[in-house]
């Protein structure tokens, strides 16, 4: 690899920034930061959340413009910035919040993208470019692309972002930068990302992989960048890292991986929460009070719907119940989460709203106490939390939720994959949240698409289109029976169908 | 310097500015001779596009898509009824507000059922709504005009130490919409609703019913301001809520609330409505014929819009 670096480094750049320093408000993002990225790079961009990734992404991209410092595309020192110049020297952007158009189809989106796409027929053409480029990096992704991009799943729109970012139209794509791509894939669609990463890289393309999987990163970057406040701390081949230096260039200390299984008792034998088999296919769904239930299974096959089912199934649409059953951390930020025009605090507060008032006046002193405790218990990094939602970034704005759904009374929490683009430090903090909230009785049903969460619950369902195809206890669950168990089918239950 | 800093921010301040500059060129025309008299005038009027005004913003806030045209009809039958079962009877009134309420509750359960059973968008749903209600008011009217009992047409049309007593009703209800929307449970739930559903109801919010209210609200806003107008001008007329449906949304727009949804505010409601009616007294003023006057309106609407439109939507 030290030879392919050689070979480059003489080569232009495809991009350069200098001393870049940027600052929202009283928050420094970036305090001078350089990157450099040749041809044929993967540069992996590691660091926790509010690092300054995604920032410096933005700035490459033509999205943000430095407040400080300089940006070169291909050595053109005085060139044009902003998005139409940085698309012109062919840099695309896969980004963490998902950027597609709900209500227009796969291909329509592609034509968004790729303005060169007009004139007669450009339906056939974006329909041949998208299509062949989501059977090149996803061989049997099953995606339909004259459907509406809204009615995909998150990991499909996942997957047409990243086809999109890929596809060459008129003019090939330099440098894709990857910001979290593969947080809501599945393991067997985020090793065909990455594989497809490997062999454009080995094309001459290049690429900015950011992600909170440091075993990706070191699998398929080529060099590796560590980010932390704002600054590039560390920027060395990756030869040169192991899993463990990497997080200590980050500055974290992950805790030793302690079991969470700890043979707890299950004294109450009546479950607090039962379902029938899901569309009368597959086992039935039982949860008991104070445990961790884990959904687990590929992508897409059902979790999430029947999480969205259950809490509407125990929450009132025309009528708030003076005392909630379930509460909801969403995974799809956009879509179900966060209320862009609010404050953190509003944000945060909104579940709790009848807990906080008296007389149906809400008791503003009260929700300040109620902010600053959460934001000291699960340190939501902001100088105010007057400031906007927005202003946070993606992990941060996972944080907001989570306190959100821990704050209301309920003795059940659902959380629909809410760890993609959490850092690691973070994750750690919240699964001790989640442990001691369960041992106090709490029960918590989580779906995740990362093993190693999957791995910490008590008892693990595991779905396959639509239905419960396994129960994992205790000791059954490992990586290895839960990728047995997605791939069965569903029995149909004669007594119910 | 802060202060003001902290002045311009408000969404409101623009309403106010505009009326501010209309009233003060009208004033100079006449020479400041009508200066109390147009005052006067202003808050009158504008205190019943101020009453549908804040129902319309309610729903406004709902988000995109959510906008009540059932207004117009609503105050055309609260009118025709409440004083056909007044009948000219003082001891009447009271029973007469009351069947205005409940005239309003149902017309507003009406609209969401329409929304809600029939999947229709509200602006269908309410339009056919207002052509039910617009039947049902020439049903009961019959072309006969019924006089208000004399204590409530005097109410209406006099002035408590100068200021109209509608425009003190109007008052009373801002304040209480205020702190609906500022400060109670209910107002946090519609702004939530208004920027998106999906997170509204998985933040544990009773999406219909806060729905449900909120049209119900609208109706019974529009319905009393039915009861007042018709009070005010010595009889319900059929035609009398059709200047109310254009009015009622320009208010709300001009007054800075978020097309949008999600973000609304009562002052501005205030703002808008002053402005408008002293629009259309300047034009007059300055005798210009009906035609002009209309289009003068339409081109200051827009303009107002635009400025206020053009301003940083302040977001950290």
């Amino acid at each position: 690899m030290n030879q392919a670096m050689n070979s480059h480094s003489q080569s232009v750049p495809v991009v350069e920034a200098r001393d870049v320093k940027v600052s929202f408000g009283a928050v420094r993002a970036l305090a001078g930061v350089d990157l450099v990225i040749r041809p044929g790079e993967c540069v992996g961009l590691v660091g926790h959340n509010g690092a300054g990734k995604s920032t410096i992404v933005n700035v490459i991209n033509g999205g943000l413009s430095p407040h400080e410092g300089t940006i070169a595309y291909k050595g053109e020192e005085r060139g044009r910035t902003g998005i139409a110049a940085a698309r012109g020297h062919g840099i695309r952007c896969v980004f963490q919040e998902l950027s597609l158009c709900p209500n227009l189809t796969v291909i329509e989106n592609t034509r968004i993208m790729h303005r060169a796409l007009t004139g007669w027929g450009w339906r056939g053409r974006a329909a041949a470019a998208i299509r062949s480029k989501l059977d090149e990096i996803f061989p049997g992704h099953r995606i339909d692309c004259s459907r509406a991009v809204g009615d995909l799943s998150i990991a499909e729109r996942q997957m047409v972002e990243i086809a999109t970012a890929f596809a060459d139209v008129g003019q090939a794509p330099k440098l894709v930068i990857l910001d979290e791509p593969t947080s809501s894939l599945d393991a067997s669609l985020a090793e065909q990302l990455l594989a497809h990463v490997r062999t454009y890289v080995a094309g001459g393309g290049s690429v900015i992989f950011i992600s909170h999987i440091l075993g990706e990163v070191l699998s398929t970057a080529t060099r590796i960048v560590v980010m932390k406040d704002g600054r590039v701390v560390a920027d060395r081949p990756t030869a040169e890292f192991t899993q463990a230096g990497l997080v200590q260039a980050m500055g974290s200390v992950v805790a030793e991986k302690k079991d969470a299984r700890v043979a707890r008792a299950l004294t109450t034998s009546e479950p607090i929460l039962s379902l029938p088999p899901r569309h009368g296919r597959g086992l039935p769904f039982k949860a008991f009070r104070g445990e961790l239930v884990g959904l687990a299974g590929l992508s897409g096959h059902g979790q999430t719907d029947m999480l969205v089912d259950l809490y509407h199934s125990r929450s009132g649409n025309w009528l708030r119940r003076g005392n909630p059953q379930v509460a909801f951390v969403a995974g799809d930020r956009g879509y179900n989460g966060t209320f862009p025009l609010w404050s953190i605090l509003n944000n945060l507060s909104v579940a709790s709203l009848t807990d906080l008032s008296r007389a149906s006046l809400i008791d503003e002193r009260h929700e300040v106490e109620l902010g600053e405790e959460w934001k000291r218990r699960i340190a939501i990094r902001t100088p105010d939390m007057e400031n906007g939602i927005l202003s946070l970034s993606g992990g941060n704005q996972q944080k907001v939720l989570f306190a959100r759904a821990l704050a209301v009374r309920a003795p059940i929490v659902l959380m629909d994959d809410p760890m993609r683009g959490v850092d690691i430090g973070t994750k750690q903090e919240v699964y001790d949240i989640v442990r001691s909230e369960a041992e106090n009785g709490r029960t918590f049903i989580w779906y995740s698409t990362e093993m190693d969460e999957i791995c910490i619950c008590d008892r693990v369902y595991v779905f396959n289109s639509g239905a419960i195809v396994a129960e994992l206890t205790r000791n059954d669950i490992n990586e290895e029976n839960i990728l047995a168990a997605s791939f069965t089918e569903a029995v149909t239950r004669e007594a119910v169908a | 310097m802060n202060a003001l800093r902290l002045l311009v921010q408000k969404p409101w301040i623009w309403s106010f500015a505009a009326t501010a500059i209309v009233w003060f060129i009208t004033i100079m025309f006449t020479g400041g001779a009508s200066a109390a008299g147009l005052s006067q005038a202003a808050l009158t009027f504008a205190a019943f596009s101020i009453i549908v005004g804040i129902g319309q913003m309610f729903v406004i806030t709902l988000g995109p898509g959510n906008i009540d045209l059932s207004v117009p009809a609503m105050m055309t039958l609260s009118g025709t009824v409440a004083l056909k079962l007044m009948g000219v009877d003082n001891a009447m009134i009271l029973p007469g507000l009351g069947v205005a309420v409940l005239l309003g509750v149902a017309v507003g359960i009406g609209n969401y059922a329409f929304i809600k059973l029939l999947r229709i968008p509200p602006i269908i749903a309410t339009l056919s709504m207002s052509f039910i209600v617009q039947s049902m008011a020439i049903w009961t009217n019959r072309g006969i005009r019924i006089k208000p009992p004399a204590l409530l047409a005097d109410f209406t049309t006099s002035s408590f130490f100068g200021i109209p007593n509608v425009a003190i009703v109007a008052f009373v209800l801002s304040v209480i919409a205020w702190v609906l929307l500022q400060k109670s449970v209910y107002g946090r739930w519609i702004s939530a609703i208004g920027q998106s559903i999906p997170a509204a109801r998985m933040a544990g919010i009773p999406v219909d019913g806060v729905r449900l209210a909120t049209y119900v609200l609208c109706a019974v806003l529009a319905s009393l301001c039915g009861y007042l107008l018709a009070s005010f001008s010595g009889g319900a007329a059929l035609n009398m809520g059709s200047e109310y449906l254009l009015m009622s949304i320009a208010v709300v727009v001009i007054g800075g609330t978020a097309v949008a949804g999600g973000d609304s505010n009562v002052p501005g409601i205030w703002g808008a409505s002053l402005f408008l009616f002293l629009v259309v007294s300047m034009l007059n003023t300055y005798g210009l014929g009906a035609g002009i006057r209309l289009v003068m309106t339409g081109i200051i609407i827009i303009a107002v819009i635009m400025v206020a439109g053009g301003r940083k939507r302040g977001r950290a």
